[in-house]
Parts: C-alpha cells; sequence; structure tokens
C-alpha cells in the first residue's frame, strides 16, 4: 500500500510543480533568459491569494482570476521597460538584471509582509478521502486539476492562437520570425507576461497548500530549474514530464533515504541531467 | 609588468596601511575588502578571463569554512588548516570542473549554482561532522587581545589577496591566461587547433575555487561560529560578479577597484537602510546593468583613463 501512497503523492505533487516550472520554461525557452524572479511572482501570487480571502473572504479560485490578468501586466511592462534592453547581452547581464530585480521583490515583500510564514486556512477546510489505505487531501487534488488545466490552457494558446504560434516560431528561429514580420520585441514582453501569469497562478495554487512565506521563492525557483533541466526547455509536455519525475524521484528518496536527503537527491540528479542529456527527456538533441 | 600591474599591486600595498589608522572598525572592513577583493579576483579567473558565468563562488567559500572549521575542532593549527582547505577547493573544483565545464551559457550558470545547494544540504545533513543547521563553534585563539586577533586576521586576509593577485597576474600573463582567452573567444576554434580545452577550464575552475576557499577558512576562523545559511548564502556568488561588472570584466586591477567601492557602497546602504538593504542593492544592479554594462574601466574621463589602465577592455 505504502508503494501506491507514495506514487498518488508524486502524481499529485508533480502536477503542482510542472505548473511551477511552466512559465519558467517558458521564458527560459523564448526569450533564451534565466528568470530569477520567478520564485518571488510564485510567492507574491500565494500572497495575493492569501490576502483576498482574508481581508475580502473572496475564495481563491476568484483570487485565480485577478492573479493571472494582474501578473500578465506586471510582466509585461517589466519585460517591455527593463528586460528588452539587455536581452542581446550574454547571459551574465540578464540573469544578473532578473536577480536585481528579485532582490527587490523579495526586499519588498519582506518589508511589508514581514519574514513570518502565514497559512491560507480555508473554513470550513476541505478534509481529505481515503479509498482503502491510500489518503489524498481533497484540496490538493483540486489544486493538481487547476494545475493541470492551466497547463492544458497553454497548451491550446500555443498550438491555436496566432500569437501562441508567433511564440513558437520565436523560440524556434527568431531571425526567421522577424523576416516573416512577427514583432519579436512584443512576442518577448508577451512570453514574459505570460510566464509571470503563469507564476502567480501557481501561486495562489500553492498557497493552499503550502505555508507562505517570502524566503519560500529560492525552493520554488530551484524545483523550476530542476523540473525544466529534466523534462527539456519550452515545452509544455516537457515540464509535466519533468515534474512527476522529480516528484517520484523525491518521493522515493524521502521513503528510502529520509526527507533531509530530498533536495540534495533532487540536485544532483540536476547535474547528472546536464552532463548526460543537457536537452531533458522529452527535447530534441540541438534543440536545446 | 606594464602600468596597470603597478597600479594593481600599488593599490594592493595601500591597503596594507590600513591598521596605522588603528580603530577597530577600519581593521574590519579592511578584512572584509580584502575578503571581497580575493572574491572577484578569483571569480574573474573562470568568468572574465574564460568567458564562464560561474555561480560557484559560495560553495566553495562554504566548504573552506566547514573544512577549516572541522580541522580546527580537531585541534590543527589555523594557517595548516586554512592550506588544507586551499588544496581540498583547489582539487574538488578541478575535478568537478573538468566535468560541469562541457556545459555552456545558461546550463552552466544553473550547475554552478546548484552546487551551492548540493553543498549547503549536505552540510546540513552531516550532523556528526558539521553540527548541521546548528552551526560549528570554531575555538578562539588562546591569550590574545581582541585588537591583535583583529590585526592579525586582517594581515592574514591581505596576505590571501596578495597570494591570489601574484596568481591572477600569472595567469593573464602565461599560456594559461592566453589559452582562457581563446576559449572565451571562440571555444570550438580554439579546441580545433589543438588547445586541451578540458584541462585548460578545469585548471582554472580550480584556481578560482582554492583562493575563496582559503577566505572562507579564515573567515570562518575570524568569526568563531558558522551555520549553512550563512556561509552557503548565494549572495557570495552574486557578490562577486557584481563587483566585477562595476570595476570592468576581464581587468584584475578593474575588478578590485569594483570590489572596493562595492564594499563601500554596501557599508553606507547597511548603514542608512537597514530594513531595505537587499532591495537597494537591487536597484543599485540594475542601474549598473542598464547605464555602466562594461564598468568603471569603460568611463570616459579622456585620454588620462586610458593612460593609466594601459587598454582598453575590449567585450564583456
Amino acid at each position: 500500500m505504502l508503494a501506491v501512497q507514495v506514487l498518488i503523492n508524486a502524481l499529485v505533487l508533480g502536477c503542482l510543480y510542472a505548473c511551477i516550472a511552466i512559465g519558467f520554461s517558458l521564458v527560459w525557452g523564448v526569450l533564451n533568459v534565466i528568470n530569477l524572479i520567478h520564485g518571488s511572482f510564485i510567492v507574491l501570487g500565494a500572497y495575493l491569494a492569501w490576502g483576498a480571502y482574508n481581508w475580502s473572504g473572496l475564495s481563491p479560485w476568484y483570487a485565480l482570476l485577478i492573479a493571472a490578468p494582474a501578473f500578465f501586466v506586471f510582466g509585461y511592462v517589466l519585460q517591455r521597460l527593463l528586460l528588452n534592453r539587455v536581452i542581446t547581452a550574454p547571459v551574465l547581464v540578464t540573469l544578473t538584471l532578473t536577480f536585481g530585480l528579485d532582490l527587490i521583490l523579495n526586499n519588498a515583500m519582506i518589508y511589508y509582509f514581514k519574514a513570518d510564514y502565514r497559512k491560507l486556512l480555508l473554513d470550513p477546510p476541505m478534509g481529505s478521502i481515503s479509498i482503502f489505505d491510500v489518503v489524498v487531501p481533497i484540496d490538493r487534488l483540486i489544486a493538481t486539476g487547476a494545475a493541470l488545466l492551466l497547463t492544458f490552457l497553454l497548451y491550446l494558446l500555443l498550438r491555436r492562437s496566432r500569437v501562441g504560434r508567433a511564440i513558437v516560431a520565436v523560440r524556434l528561429d527568431r531571425d526567421a520570425a522577424v523576416l516573416m514580420g512577427v514583432d519579436v520585441k512584443s512576442i518577448y514582453a508577451v512570453a514574459f507576461g505570460l510566464g509571470a501569469a503563469l507564476a502567480g497562478c501557481a501561486g495562489v495554487l500553492m498557497a493552499l497548500i503550502f505555508p507562505i512565506s517570502p524566503l519560500t521563492s529560492s525552493a520554488y525557483l530551484g524545483k523550476a530549474f530542476v523540473v525544466c533541466v529534466l523534462g527539456g526547455l519550452g515545452s509544455v509536455s516537457g515540464a509535466l514530464a519533468g515534474g512527476l519525475l522529480l516528484a517520484l524521484v523525491e518521493g522515493i528518496g524521502s521513503v528510502y533515504l529520509g526527507p533531509a536527503h530530498a533536495v540534495t537527491l533532487s540536485f544532483v540528479l540536476l547535474i547528472v541531467f546536464l552532463i548526460v542529456r543537457p536537452q531533458g527527456l522529452l527535447g530534441r538533441k540541438g534543440f536545446e | 609588468m606594464n602600468r596597470s600591474h603597478l597600479a594593481f599591486f600599488g593599490l594592493i600595498l595601500c591597503t596594507a596601511a590600513l591598521p596605522l589608522f588603528g580603530e577597530a572598525y577600519a581593521l574590519r572592513l579592511g578584512t572584509i575588502a580584502c575578503m571581497y577583493a580575493v572574491f572577484a579576483l578569483s571569480w574573474n579567473i573562470v568568468g572574465g578571463f574564460a568567458g564562464y558565468p560561474s555561480f560557484a563562488t559560495a560553495a566553495f567559500f562554504g566548504l573552506g569554512a566547514y573544512a577549516t572549521g572541522i580541522l580546527m575542532d580537531k585541534g590543527v593549527p589555523l594557517l595548516v588548516s586554512v592550506g588544507g582547505a586551499l588544496l581540498l577547493c583547489l582539487l574538488l573544483a578541478a575535478l568537478l570542473g573538468a566535468v560541469l565545464l562541457r556545459l555552456r551559457g545558461h546550463y552552466f550558470a544553473i550547475a554552478s549554482l546548484s552546487l551551492v545547494e548540493v553543498f549547503r544540504e549536505l552540510v546540513n545533513n552531516a550532523t556528526d561532522l558539521t553540527g548541521g543547521g546548528m552551526g560549528l563553534n570554531i575555538p578562539l585563539m588562546s591569550g590574545s587581545s581582541v585588537m591583535s586577533d583583529a590585526t592579525f586576521f586582517f594581515y592574514a586576509m591581505w596576505g590571501l589577496l596578495l597570494m591570489t593577485a601574484i596568481a591572477v597576474t600569472v595567469v593573464a600573463t602565461s599560456k594559461l591566461g592566453f589559452g582562457l582567452n581563446c576559449i572565451r573567444q571562440n571555444e570550438t576554434a580554439a579546441s580545433m587547433v589543438g588547445l586541451n580545452a578540458t584541462l585548460y577550464k578545469a585548471v582554472a575552475f580550480g584556481l578560482s575555487a582554492c583562493f575563496v576557499g582559503a577566505a572562507g577558512g579564515l573567515y570562518a576562523a575570524w568569526v568563531h561560529y558558522i551555520d549553512p545559511s550563512d556561509v552557503f548564502d548565494i549572495l557570495y556568488s552574486v557578490k562577486p560578479i557584481v563587483m566585477a561588472l562595476m570595476g570592468g570584466l576581464g581587468s584584475p586591477l578593474g575588478v578590485m577597484c569594483g570590489a572596493f567601492l562595492y564594499l563601500g557602497l554596501e557599508e553606507v546602504v547597511w548603514r542608512n537602510y537597514i530594513q531595505i538593504h537587499s532591495g537597494v542593492l537591487g536597484v543599485l544592479i540594475i542601474l549598473l546593468l542598464l547605464f555602466l554594462p562594461h564598468g568603471l574601466v569603460s568611463l570616459r574621463g579622456g585620454k588620462v583613463w586610458r593612460g593609466l589602465f594601459g587598454r582598453k577592455v575590449s567585450h564583456v
């Protein structure tokens, strides 16, 4: 029964991991920028859900509807005003720039919300369902469903819509996309905005499950790194595969080695993957 | 020896005169200034010369700190422990470098960043040896006053800075430095003409780690207490990059000036805006990247600057 429980936990957690990583993966794939502010976006989204529930009694599902457009605009403006100026600079510059932004946002959150851990407690609590001996909390289940839905929506957007096709085109070949009349700067801003929106939504979902504190942003960022590298960059299915693999490895690792070693294990896995299979599980060679 | 080397070593010698001012605060600031300069110069070997964006500084700083701390707890004298930490970091980094530096660009950046996480988690979990999250106490030196203690650590750190500076100058003027430059400009072409890129990069990574490790050791002995979240702080990885960007990538003199300037700014910010100091640091980083992307060295002071520093730093 333990094996089934571990598997179910991994499945639930894996979808959430995918949701954390997918915006990060989109930005990395399309803009070629490692977006270090991603973790703080997620935490900000979590605070949004917490604030909406505690101050105006708004359920987290509505918070999701506020978070998506608000974060999109935030990300879009950030990209237009700041990141687009250095987008062609070497890795070091863009990476350090997003690090600076992250310092500002994180400091602002510590300043306003303090570093205390908070928890979004739904009233009444949702409880959990148990089938045989396998227990799954309902809030986790719903958050997982929402995460899958978001992932699917992004997939649809990239596949079906005009702007989505343009994003994919820029990712595949920037110069060819310019020649076909795609406005690359605005596509960059849209992609960054989408990444921010996904991070904000992921944050709202995380608020249902994990404690909220500005200090947790680096943990989210670390997960996003690992998932992206495991699954392969920029693809929706890659993020899902990476998320599931990471959750599975962490689950099995914490059962057999103890939970303290789960984080170490995931980073060792990351380094091994970087060296052996840098294109990720589902990526194609030469496409990273 | 050209003029920029003279200016470089002249500045280091000037720093040694700091204890003449005699204040404890001046000594503390001087020790940190030397430590930061060691970080920035070391980072410059792999980040400036070879052009690999390394975020591994904190990993080796923490490793050196813990290696020294554990050795000193076992009764090994300070300088031997620091030497041990230096050797350990050199060997381990050279080994890791041979593997990690096969990655390029973003992938290398992420791998080096996760090295910090791996080391921190390992130290966190090896509770028997390191004390885990409770931290590690390092014995005080017996029979010395506070001031003589501070003076000793200042000169120890200064000596380390001098060693680093000599090593960096030797690297820059040797075949190794030339090879690293080639690797930065075009690695594929460099290996095509028979340059053993893996060896060069491994040596560069080792050299960039060993002095940082020794600095970590001195830091641990200086503050007498370390814990994982303190010495494996990711900010230790980012600060040298900001310093190098401030001063101008690739030029040792520029990088060291960047380190001193950064420390000055940090002190001012700490003193005046303690609650929002990391936010102010972030603003500083962004302004720097947007408005001064090639560092102080690129400032147009007319011919004075160009005359002083010999040559222009060509690119980031």
